[in-house]
């Protein structure tokens, strides 16, 4: 499809440090085929600059992340560090994480000492590159705290310096800041692009995973958007701004709006007589179970209300939606696809607009709306009409819950097929669709709803 | 372990806080000696007798009976570190480790006596190091597979970000094993080694006298100090040897219990939620010294320098999720078959050449009274300790005495209390089925109090309010309220608390006082009169049908009632 990157249109001066070539990353099944993570995906990383890869929570970003690091090896494809191929977590790259990995009874000190002393760095050495490190990222003062008497920011800072202070070529940051709140997050982000600006930081390279649009916008010099099921990359974009960036800026909102547009286009529409290509098939069969987010009926039907109320009369820019929701940004595409994937609205270059079925979902009663989501949701979540034909065909209208999520576990990983049938049970009640024995982990069709 | 050692003081001066604790340590040293040096000597004609009742005798008798204690803690340990370490570290040998371990669990320990005096006795003829190791591997039994499981758990759990996170920084298996996966083990480590040595307490005074067949050997402690003096009905010397057993026991809990587990906290991983009790003064007192600081400060870096060692390879390549081979997997599951299949068709042979089906029915009734006694003493324990429990548990500050007691109770050997009802029932001629069963539950009644006044400490405050607000009294708040919300606990300390019952019931259903033995119907009985005949047979026997019973009804009973309290009682 697209996954081909376009040359990097920028003059890079700086040499590759990453090549990756063709990785594919599967896990094993036993019932059915396997479970595409990644697949033919290429990309390579210079020194001197901070790439973003920027995707949805579970487009196998993160996987990516690891098998740079040496921490799993790719089920097929090669991964090139420095001319030649990695075998295992390599000494020039080192990593950051999204739940800070501190070790609770270390010291700051000795939790930033750790890749020194697996080195078997001299003591007296040590002691002074970490406390470099440590003052380097704002956190002097503080070596001989203990990892829980610090705050969410300040520990992330600890994994800064803990990950800086061997000296790597390339920086691994994954979701770093997505565990944080929103100011502290604002202030590690400014900290940190201020220290790559000034060339502070004894690195060449960082290689940034997020699924935050603005935060990709404004610290990299690059990036790359990921799509999901299987994972690839679906594009590039060169980010055009020197830093310090401003997010006010006209020029900053409308690349972000572009990028809001690229991961909501719409997918092109597959007419039958394709089918016969394998790989569309393919992308048609896995797009029938989406990941589901955990998200409560209550909160879409609060979103559709927003939208159709005054002043946005059903359609609405994402970005402008998310500040009146006083949402994340990226906190909307879920809700936004669990609109479109009910019928209820669409998705649109960057904008979200109500379908008529969800303005009359909203303007009406509170049975109706029950009624109208029963309908699309046998109507349009295929998951959905397995389960009611199974339990209208059994005679005590019962069927145990594991198989439906055997069952999705064929388009996604465990958790996320666990988290995406409670979803559904949670709308399916709310519809009087179906009901849920927790007891014994089994659906059922209540009397009133057969 | 690792303060900031480099930073300190260069020149270190000794204080007087050192002077104590040299003084301390050199008794210690002095006596340990001496102690040793008795298990070498030959064992005394049995009529000489050797167990001296005069009070001054006891504190000798006291650290005897302590050192065994330790010379199984350190067995248990190196069972634990490496049996427990192989479990989590190969999946096919796990396969196997398991599920042993936890049929050894539920293994009368008393009953290995029998096995164990004569093979050790075997092992050094004519001497006491083999009664004593028999003792020791008593002490051990009741040990070690509590704290293996604890250490497999920990191992089986160790948060997989820190585990990339050292994999990524290049640290190597034994760097990984030492700075990553034991610290993560040690809060848990601790507790479990804590609480099994609080029963081997009872163990070891039991096995202090071991009467197997006609071997019958008194190794000097205060199990057998008890003994002889229950054998001459000497009440004071009872009372002599339960103040040495407290004495003995307070230090334990203050020297030892209280300084791990607070320094054990370190290590716990969550954040926050346990709330910072004071430090115990004994590591206050460590932490005032200066020599002795400087001491344990540089010990703890040759150990942070081996557990540093780069032994093992650099994780070059990077671990593969394995995919187990299938051919493998049907040779090891074959050979665990065959294996399986001879041991059954052994017992067998050996089971229908020695037993008939009426000596099993008559072990599996007594199993039956012996159930039902244990049945009945845990009901009336909670009927006793629940209330109080919440009584004691709703106040931080009663709560935490109430704990501290509860745990202290626990570790006091219980059997030394058993004399003094024995004297009761002959006294009063009572029924000694009904009145020797109390004594089961002596010992372990206090993991129920413990566990109910963790459970009410615990229990969230606006609940309690909403409680208050609704006006919800009398039953219905003990139904709906209170009670719900304790079940998890509850079943833990009752569970705990009904298995070492079993255990004691080899100690408590035969009782003693001069040449009056009383005795109770039942499978504990069984066991213990056919351990003092020899009778290995009957001894064999009582155990399995034991273990079976436990196995039984933590599977059919508690893990499913367990289960079913995690999913419905607690409060995420």
């Amino acid at each position: 499809m697209m996954q081909q990157p376009p040359a990097p249109n920028r003059q890079t001066t700086g040499t590759e440090l990453v090549r990756i070539i063709d990785c594919r990353q599967a896990y094993h099944k036993e019932s059915s085929a396997d479970l595409v993570v990644l697949d033919g995906v290429n990309l390579s990383i210079r020194s001197g600059e901070i790439v973003g890869l920027l995707g949805r929570s579970g487009s196998g970003k993160s996987t990516l992340l690891r098998i740079i690091a040496g921490l799993l090896p790719p089920t097929a494809g090669e991964v090139i560090w420095k001319g030649s191929r990695l075998t295992g977590p390599a000494d020039g790259i080192s990593m950051v994480f999204q739940s800070f990995a501190l070790f609770p009874w270390l010291t700051v000190q000795k939790n930033v000492e750790l890749g020194l002393e697996a080195q078997g760095v001299p003591p007296a050495e040590r002691l002074k590159l970490a406390e470099d490190a440590i003052s380097l990222i704002g956190l002097g003062g503080y070596e001989n705290a203990y990892p829980k008497e610090l705050s969410g920011g300040m520990r992330q800072r600890v994994g800064l310096a803990r990950a800086l202070v061997v000296k790597p070529d390339l920086l691994l940051m994954d979701e770093p800041f997505s565990a944080l709140d929103v100011l502290t997050a604002e202030n590690l982000r400014t900290d940190l692009v201020e220290l790559w600006a000034e060339k502070k930081l004894p690195i060449q390279s960082i290689l940034l995973v997020t699924h935050n649009i603005e935060e990709a916008v404004l610290m990299c010099d690059r990036i790359l958007i990921f799509s999901s099921n299987p994972g690839r990359v679906a594009h590039e974009l060169q980010v055009p701004f020197e830093h310090p960036r401003n997010r006010e800026d006209l020029a900053f909102r409308q690349f972000v709006d572009r990028i809001y547009a690229l991961m909501t286009r719409r997918a092109p529409v597959v007419s039958e007589a394709d089918m016969t290509d394998p790989d569309l098939k393919r992308v048609q069969i896995s797009a029938d179970a989406v990941p589901l987010p955990q998200l409560p009926m209550n909160t879409l039907v609060g979103m559709m209300e927003t939208l159709a109320a005054d002043p946005l009369h059903g359609r609405a820019d994402l970005p402008l939606l998310a500040s009146r929701l006083q949402l994340e940004l990226d906190d909307l595409f879920p809700l936004g696809e669990s609109l479109q994937l009910l019928g209820f609205a669409e998705l649109e270059d960057g904008d979200i607009l109500l379908t008529p079925e969800g303005m009359r979902f909203v303007q009406s009663e509170h049975d109706i709306r029950k009624h109208i989501l029963w309908h699309n949701m046998l109507h349009n979540i295929p998951m959905v009409r397995t389960i009611r034909a199974v339990l209208d065909e059994r005679p005590n209208h019962r069927a145990s819950a594991e198989r439906f999520r055997d069952e999705l576990e064929d388009s996604m990983s465990p958790p996320y097929a666990r988290q995406t049938l409670q979803t559904l049970i949670g709308w399916a009640r709310y519809a009087e669709l179906f009901d849920f024995d927790e007891e014994a982990d089994q659906l059922f069709l209540d009397d009133e709803a057969e | 372990m690792t303060e900031t050692g480099l930073s300190g003081n260069l020149r270190v001066r000794p204080n007087i806080a050192d002077l104590l604790g040299l003084l301390a340590i050199m008794a210690a040293a002095v006596v340990i000696a001496t102690a040793g040096r008795h298990m070498l000597v030959p064992i005394p004609p049995s009529e000489a007798g050797t167990i001296h009742l005069s009070p001054l005798w006891l504190p000798a008798y006291a650290v005897r009976t302590t050192l065994r204690m330790f010379a199984a803690l350190g067995a248990s340990l190196v069972f634990t570190f490496t049996y427990a370490v192989w479990a989590a570290k190969s999946r096919r040998a796990g396969q196997v480790l398991i599920p042993l371990l936890d049929i050894l669990q539920s293994v009368p320990i008393l009953g290995f006596l029998t096995f164990t005096v004569v093979f050790f006795l075997g092992l050094f003829p004519g001497r006491m190091m083999g009664a004593e190791l028999a003792a020791i591997f008593t002490i051990f039994t009741s040990q070690a597979w509590n704290m293996a499981f604890a250490m497999y758990q920990a191992l089986r759990t160790v948060p997989p970000d820190l585990e990339e996170a050292a994999r990524c920084f290049g640290l190597t298996p034994w760097q990984r094993f030492w700075r990553l996966e034991v610290p993560f083990a040690i809060p848990s480590l601790v507790w479990n080694t804590m609480i099994s040595m609080s029963g081997g307490w009872f163990m070891v005074v039991y096995s202090e006298t071991i009467t197997v067949g006609n071997t019958d050997i008194a190794l000097p402690g205060i199990g057998s100090y008890v003994g002889v003096a229950i054998e001459q009905r000497n009440i004071w010397a009872i009372f002599y040897a339960i103040v040495a057993m407290l004495a003995v026991i307070l230090a334990y809990d203050q020297l030892l219990f209280r300084p791990l587990v607070a320094w054990s906290a370190r290590f716990q991983t969550d954040d926050g939620a346990t709330v910072s009790a004071p430090d115990p003064w004994v590591l206050s007192l460590l932490r005032r010294t200066h020599l002795l600081r400087q001491i344990c400060l540089r010990t703890g870096d040759i150990a942070t320098r081996i557990g540093w060692l780069a032994l093992g390879r650099r994780p070059s390549a990077p671990v593969r999720p394995i995919i187990p081979s299938r051919v493998v997997d049907v040779a090891w599951i074959a050979a665990l078959i065959v294996f399986a299949v001879t041991v059954g068709e052994k017992t067998w042979v050996y089971g229908s050449a020695h037993y008939t089906l009426r000596q099993i029915a008559h072990v599996i009734t007594l199993g039956g009274f012996t159930l039902l006694r244990v049945a009945i003493t845990v009901f009336i324990a909670s009927l006793i300790w629940v209330p109080l429990g919440i009584w004691l548990g709703l106040s931080p500050n009663r709560a935490r005495r109430a704990q501290m007691a509860a745990q202290f109770m626990a570790a006091f050997p219980a059997n030394l209390f058993f004399p003094l009802v024995v004297v009761g029932i002959v006294h009063w001629h009572l029924n000694s089925n009904i009145w020797l069963t109390p004594l089961m539950l002596l010992g372990t009644q206090w993991y129920i109090l413990f566990n109910v006044v963790a459970g009410a400490s615990s229990y969230p405050g606006d609940l309690l309010e909403a409680a208050r607000n609704f006006h919800v009294k009398g039953w219905l708040w003990w139904w709906r309220v209170m009670l719900p919300g304790l079940t998890p606990f509850f079943i833990t300390g009752a569970l705990t608390a009904s298995g070492g019952a079993w255990n004691a019931a080899i100690a408590t259903e035969v009782a003693s006082w001069g040449d009056t033995t009383l005795s109770a119907q039942g499978l504990g009985a069984y066991i213990a009169h056919a351990t003092v005949a020899g009778a290995t047979d009957q001894v064999g026997l009582g155990m399995v049908v034991m273990a079976a019973f436990v196995l039984l009804l933590n599977r059919a009973l508690w893990r499913p009632l367990s289960n079913y309290a995690a999913r419905h009682f607690t409060f995420d």
